[in-house]
């Protein structure tokens, strides 16, 4: 399975861990991107973890707009165990929309946030 | 054995935080009884170099409160943080920035003219701003600098202890005096003194059942049910994202709490908590109807961080 090695793997039970401060911490850290991976929708082996991180990310998106980063740095999808391929896809996709947005340099910026 | 050194001090702040140290009524007498106040500029009447003066370490309880906005406020923490034994930041500005941090979200450029050219009450055609230093016949004049940003107190300096609130309520003030002048043991350093361990949603009095949450409300646009949760009712309640200690006084009067305890402990940031708390009652699984309800929350960043922007993991930047 080839694809862009900028990707740095965290694995946690189901994307519902996926604690929205983890995100914030990532990008207060250095990160320029976040890709949250989680099981489809009907998929959750705890029910409804995934249903819960999609709400979550639409609502980070709109407070990371707000504060003046762009939300395209954020990105859930969908992707079974079983798909290797479209992991792959999606890391080479996304890094190539981070390298279009360039570095998030949030410590060089004026604000506090962006 | 003489008494205690006392000092107390305002930066960048509304002056709330020392009506709270008055609130606490007649004790304010014991606390004159046990402590000699050696600085309090709302109050009495010192000068910065009699604080200068002293020896290092010879303030045993400071209590500063308000954000750091300009380079006075910077200096004055310095200056007391080297005097002091015990530093506490006291109320929501000095601990994260409360409504001044706020401003964080403009730049200093775009603050200054606002306040300086653009409001409409004003007319500076001459384009006049504040400058640190003026040349007069005289000699020359300084003020202090704006700084680009507000900062809370200990990203400026180490800080003992935090008393949180805006303000903090008078019997937590005094419960914390009490303690100090009963001589107990004092906490780790870097603990949070005069609050409660859990959640707003701890002490609120009001009745809570499953929430399913199809739109939100600013407390102006619905009936609001005196006995039942305010998040329930869809109205945006920082309770689950705010630390106990107050009472619930806001949601007891019928009013959404706003935060101003701070994120509850184990929590790192308090605009994440809100983000996730609501996140859980929207009752969709559906995208597009996902955004419509969300679209309802007006100021999700002006509200969940209300009291936190300054101090939150984006605006400390992973400190």
């Amino acid at each position: 399975m080839k694809m862009a090695p900028n990707v740095r793997p965290i694995r946690v039970m189901c994307s519902g861990r996926v604690d929205p401060s983890f995100i914030l911490k990532a990008f207060a850290l250095g990160a320029d991107g976040v890709l949250i991976g989680g099981c489809h929708p009907g998929d959750c082996h705890y029910s409804e973890g995934n249903y819960k991180t999609l709400r979550r990310s639409i609502l980070l998106k709109r407070m990371l707009k707000d504060q003046g980063i762009d939300p395209r740095r954020v990105r859930l999808e969908w992707i079974s165990a079983s798909e290797g391929d479209k992991y792959a896809r999606i890391v080479d996709e996304f890094v190539q929309t981070i390298k279009e947005l360039g570095p998030l340099n949030l410590q060089k910026s004026e604000l506090a946030v962006a | 054995m003489s008494k205690p050194k006392l000092a107390l001090y305002w930066a960048a702040s509304c002056g709330g935080c020392e009506i709270a140290v008055l609130d606490i009524e007649e004790k304010i007498l014991d606390v004159d009884a046990n402590f000699e106040i050696v600085l309090w500029p709302c109050v009495t009447d010192f000068k910065y170099n009699d604080v200068r003066s002293m020896p290092d370490k010879a303030i045993d309880l400071c209590l500063f409160n308000g954000g750091i906005r300009t380079s006075e406020n910077r200096e004055i923490a310095e200056l007391l943080r080297k005097k002091s034994k015990i530093l506490v930041a006291f109320g929501s500005c000095a601990g994260e920035g409360c409504i001044p941090g706020l401003a964080n979200l403009s730049t200093k450029k775009s603050l200054f003219d606002r306040v300086y050219k653009e409001t409409p009450s004003t007319d500076n055609s001459n384009g006049m701003f504040p400058q640190t230093v003026t040349k007069i016949s005289e000699g020359e004049l300084e003020i202090p600098e704006f700084l680009e940003k507000l900062i809370p107190l200990d990203a400026v300096v180490p800080v003992d202890y935090y008393i949180p609130g805006c303000p903090p309520q008078p019997h937590q003030v005094w419960a914390v005096l009490e303690h100090i002048i009963q001589g107990k043991p004092l906490p780790p350093q870097g603990s949070v003194l005069g609050a409660g361990v859990k959640s707003c949603c701890d002490e609120c009095p009001r009745t809570r059942e499953e929430k399913k949450i199809r739109r939100f409300y600013r407390p102006h646009e619905i009936l609001v049910d005196p006995r039942q949760c305010l998040l329930d009712q869809g109205i945006v309640c920082c309770g689950p994202a705010t630390r106990s200690g107050c009472g619930a006084l806001c949601v007891s009067a019928g009013v959404p709490c706003r935060g101003c305890y701070g994120a509850p402990p184990e929590s790192p940031d308090q605009g994440a908590k809100m983000l996730s708390a609501l996140s859980s009652v929207i009752d969709s699984t559906d995208p597009e109807e996902i955004e419509q309800i969300i679209s309802t929350i007006a100021d999700p960043v002006g509200t969940f961080y209300r009291f936190s922007l300054a101090g939150s993991m984006l605006g400390r930047r992973g400190k």
